[in-house]
């Protein structure tokens, strides 16, 4: 507890750095998402190798991509690029399925109507499919955050600080303090992110409390 | 007008579901479209807001072809009313209703007032304008998809199955109610349905299609049950033929005069009135309320102490309404009322028979008229409306 007080100022700016790590990757990830998604959805033949193509991102270790990507980003090892690059990747990779599958759980007889009442495709995306899939995409955002905060904190070791950093350091000196305080600060942040995505999805969807409210 | 000219639709398996269809949907019309599933009725449906492309033939629209209209412009033009209403579930009712005004660029205030007026119209309270689909009945959202499918005032308008996902007493309503809206706006519709019955009570003319898109027999409802061209048509048509063939005729019959009571008169005012032990009651306005048995009765004649079995008919009205009011009295007197509803008098199913042999006289007459060449009294002409005879 002491060392935490007497931290407060450090474990702050770390917090601050990993949200914005963590955070970014997210909106950016989402971003890149929609646009595969609706693809994999539109056509058949495009869904196997988009699902399973953006999938397997996801198991390349997150340590191998944050050495290797300023190799092919030809930046220096501790910009912070290259994590925010790495993340959205992870993030993509959790995504791609989502938005295709939320846009794929949309009832036949609304899309049907939708095409009867004259709507072109890309106003139908924006007006009809893409409201009614935010539940699903969010909660495919919600994975994707807590695995965004957990998995930036393995950048401490190529030495970009975040919370990681209290890792690292405990580790090195042997103390347990910082570690415990890593924990819990990322353990904050993620349900942080968490009731953000909670309250925008609420606010994006009175529809889906309409019933309880009849 | 809509025009089928030998419209074929051959799926890419080699299914044709519609075989050389060629028809036509007179404006302002009711044209129903049934048969037994497979039978195509709702491809044909779809290729007329090309919602499916013919592969061969033509569909006009008022003698525009419609293949050379752009497919979202041509829909935006057509109204269309799906079995599940198919409403936004992420809308409310009222911006449900506006979406195709919307996206024809109409202002908002003009598209919400037109919406609100439609909601009037189809029997919606306009509290419901800020309410999700989700939170109305399943007849409501029907209701909903009904006023969607005419917000922009759409000369034509489609309807696929629109009344069978909801029960049997709110179907009847609601094709009661859409019978009442299309006296008012004169759309011309082309409706699908596999339900014979609905066909006969809705169509000013029925097409008859038998599986593979063919049409079988495209006529008014009266002459489907009369003349059905082959068995296929007089199986679908189904039973009692003969009986349903008087919802669609009218004759003069004679009526009967009838000692009645009014309600709250004493019981031995309603004894007095008669040695039959049925008596008909009546109330301020002189419209018939239903039968009280004499021997029952005690105190006053209340509304409690009426048999509720009876029909009422209308001395206009078709003669299986005057009928059913024969057959469902419990007194064997079916009350006939004018068409103000107020009481004229009673008749007995045997005084029936005679005008109904006259008209199917007349019929066969008029019938062996178009066969000596004379078309001209055939078609489907008339806006037909069954009105089904109220429950005492």
């Amino acid at each position: 507890m002491d060392w935490f007080t007497s931290h407060l100022d450090d474990v702050w700016r770390l917090s601050v750095i990993h949200a914005y790590l963590a955070g970014i990757p997210l909106l950016l990830g989402l971003v890149v998402a929609l646009p595969l998604g609706w693809l994999a959805r539109r056509f058949s033949w495009a869904y196997p190798p988009l699902i399973i193509g953006t999938g397997l991102l996801y198991t390349l270790p997150s340590l191998a991509v944050f050495i290797l990507l300023p190799g092919i980003l030809h930046t220096q090892i501790l910009d912070p690029v290259n994590v925010l690059v790495a993340m959205t990747v992870y993030t993509v990779a959790l995504l791609v399925r989502t938005v295709a599958d939320g846009l794929g759980a949309i009832p036949d007889d609304v899309r049907l109507a939708a095409n009867a009442m004259g709507y072109r495709p890309v106003r139908r995306l924006l007006g009809v499919e893409l409201p009614l899939a935010v539940p699903v995409i969010s909660a495919g955002l919600r994975v994707a955050a807590v695995s965004n905060v957990s998995i930036v904190s393995v950048a401490a070791i190529i030495g970009v600080e975040q919370l990681g950093s209290l890792f690292t350091d405990g580790f090195n000196r042997d103390f347990f303090a910082p570690i415990v305080t890593g924990i819990i600060a990322c353990g904050v942040l993620s349900l942080l992110f968490d009731v953000v995505i909670v309250v925008v999805t609420r606010l994006l969807t009175p529809w889906t409390r309409a019933r309880a409210a009849s | 007008m809509i025009r089928f000219e030998s419209v074929t639709k051959e799926f890419p398996d080699g299914t044709v579901a519609v075989d050389a269809l060629s028809l036509t949907a007179p404006t302002g019309k009711i044209t129903v479209l049934v048969g037994p599933s497979g039978c195509g009725k709702t491809t044909s449906l779809r290729m007329i807001n090309r919602m499916i492309e013919p592969t061969g033939g033509r569909i006009l629209i008022d003698d525009r072809d419609t293949s050379t209209i752009d497919a979202a412009e041509l829909r935006r033009g057509i109204g269309y009313v799906i079995q599940h209403a198919g409403l936004f579930p992420h809308r409310t009712i009222l911006a449900n209703i506006t979406t195709v005004p919307l996206l024809l660029g109409w202002d908002k205030a003009r598209a919400t007032s037109h919406a609100l007026e439609l909601m009037d119209r189809v029997g919606l309270p306009q509290s419901f304008a800020k309410r999700y689909p989700s939170q109305l009945s399943g007849g409501q959202q029907q209701r909903v998809g009904v006023a969607r499918a005419l917000a922009a005032d759409p000369p034509v308008m489609l309807m696929d199955e629109p009344f069978s996902a909801v029960d049997p007493i709110v179907r009847e309503q609601l094709q009661d109610e859409f019978l009442r809206l299309q006296e008012e706006i004169g759309t011309t519709i082309v409706f699908v349905t596999h339900d014979i019955d609905e066909a006969i009570k809705l169509g000013d003319q029925v097409a008859v299609l038998r599986v593979g898109g063919r049409l079988a027999q495209l006529a008014a409802p009266e002459e489907l049950l009369s003349r059905p061209v082959d068995d296929f048509v007089a199986d679908f048509v189904g039973r009692d033929r003969g009986y349903r063939t008087l919802g669609f005729r009218t004759a003069p019959f004679p009526t009967s005069s009838e000692p009645t009571v009014r309600l709250g008169a004493s019981a031995a005012d309603a004894r007095g009135v008669t040695d039959d032990p049925w008596v008909l009651v009546l109330d301020d306005d002189d419209h018939p309320v239903g039968w009280v048995e004499r021997e029952r009765l005690d105190g006053t004649v209340t509304r409690d102490a009426l048999h509720r079995g009876g029909t009422v008919a209308s001395t206009d009205g078709p003669l299986r309404q005057a009928l059913d009011a024969a057959l469902s009295a419990p007194s064997g007197r079916g009350v006939i009322v004018g068409p103000d509803g107020v009481f004229v008098g009673t008749v007995r199913a045997r005084d029936l028979i005679e005008p109904i042999e006259a008209s199917a006289a007349r019929e066969r007459a008029a019938s062996s008229a178009d066969a000596s060449g004379d078309e001209a009294g055939e078609g489907a002409g008339e806006g037909i409306v069954v009105a089904e005879p109220k429950a005492l």
